[in-house]
């Protein structure tokens, strides 16, 4: 079973390597993008046996106390 | 009055920490492991800068699950004076001991260089040896010094005069020109609601001798003994 959990910057929070490239991609020619917000993806192996419940779970303990800092931070997941 | 100085793997600061407390200060002062289960009875606990654990999940993230942090948990809820410096102020945050977070410098890139910094509080026994107003040549050295915290909390810092250093010109005004990371508020340094536990960004342990260009630093730490011996 594998999680993929994405994190990112509050919208609230201004992300100034999003805007910067943003600006490149623009510079570049790609005028149709409206805004990039930059962040981290984690790809997680977990042990088979668990249930997509258990899974579940124990992904949203690592992205809530440690993958992410909800100060500023927020966190998307999907397992597959 | 001992200080503890906390290492933890990739800490890089805690030698030029102990050198000021013991050979500049002449203060007892100890090295506790990040693995260790007690703070060896130190009365004072730096948290020195550095990489700890690389920093490569975000600054401080891991630092504060060591074991150790368990106590200086303790020990701040007991009163213990806790100083956290440059990473050190990283990991106070995300072990919930300050409020707030940090982004990376508004710039994109690491600051390395003398800055100027105002004392926003004299009242805490980290600054009381200075003057509110007073204005500290320190350098600073990082690359996530952009302090961020939502309006609630800044308005709850600004209330309860939590904010303790500004970073500021040389005459004192905290201009945006003035602010090298894009700080909320030019904020350099804030403590806790008790005022027991203060993290900056700064580093006063590379501003304490005369060689260094600046004994600002030296304040800090002094006004930490007078508090010991006091209490």
């Amino acid at each position: 079973m594998r999680a993929k959990v994405f994190v990112s910057l509050k919208k609230s929070v201004l992300d100034p390597q999003g805007k910067t490239i943003h600006n490149s991609l623009r510079n570049l020619g790609y005028s149709n993008v409206e805004e990039v917000r930059q962040g981290k993806f984690f790809d997680i192996l977990l042990d088979t046996n668990l249930s997509l419940a258990e899974a579940r779970q124990e992904v949203e303990k690592m992205a809530k106390s440690v993958l992410t800092n909800p100060v500023i931070e927020e966190y998307t997941y999907q397992i597959d | 009055m001992k200080f503890g100085v906390i290492i933890f793997p990739g800490s890089n600061c805690e030698h030029d920490v102990y050198h000021m407390i013991g050979k500049v200060l002449h203060q007892p002062v100890e090295f506790i492991w990040h693995q260790s289960r007690d703070l060896a009875s130190c009365e004072a606990v730096v948290v020195p800068g550095g990489f700890s654990y690389g920093d490569y999940l975000r600054t401080g993230a891991i630092a504060r699950f060591s074991p150790v942090m368990e106590c200086v948990q303790k020990f701040a809820a007991t009163g213990g004076l806790v100083l956290g410096i440059c990473n050190g102020f990283q990991i106070l945050l995300e072990a919930g001991l300050l409020p707030g977070a940090m982004l990376k410098n508004r710039g994109l890139k690491y600051v390395c260089q003398h800055v100027s910094i105002r004392v926003e509080s004299s009242s805490t026994p980290f600054t009381s040896a200075l003057q509110t107003g007073q204005v500290l040549s320190i350098p600073i050295g990082h690359m996530e010094g952009n302090y961020f915290c939502d309006d609630h909390t800044l308005w709850e810092l600004e209330a309860n005069q939590q904010i303790i250093f500004r970073y500021c010109t040389p005459d004192g005004q905290t201009t945006e020109a003035a602010n090298p990371n894009g700080s909320l508020s030019n904020i350099a340094g804030i403590c806790n609601r008790s005022r027991n536990v203060l993290g900056m960004m700064p580093h006063p342990e590379r501003a304490s001798e005369p060689i260094l260009n600046s004994s600002d630093g030296l304040m800090i730490f002094e006004s930490m003994v007078n508090a010991l011996v006091h209490s």
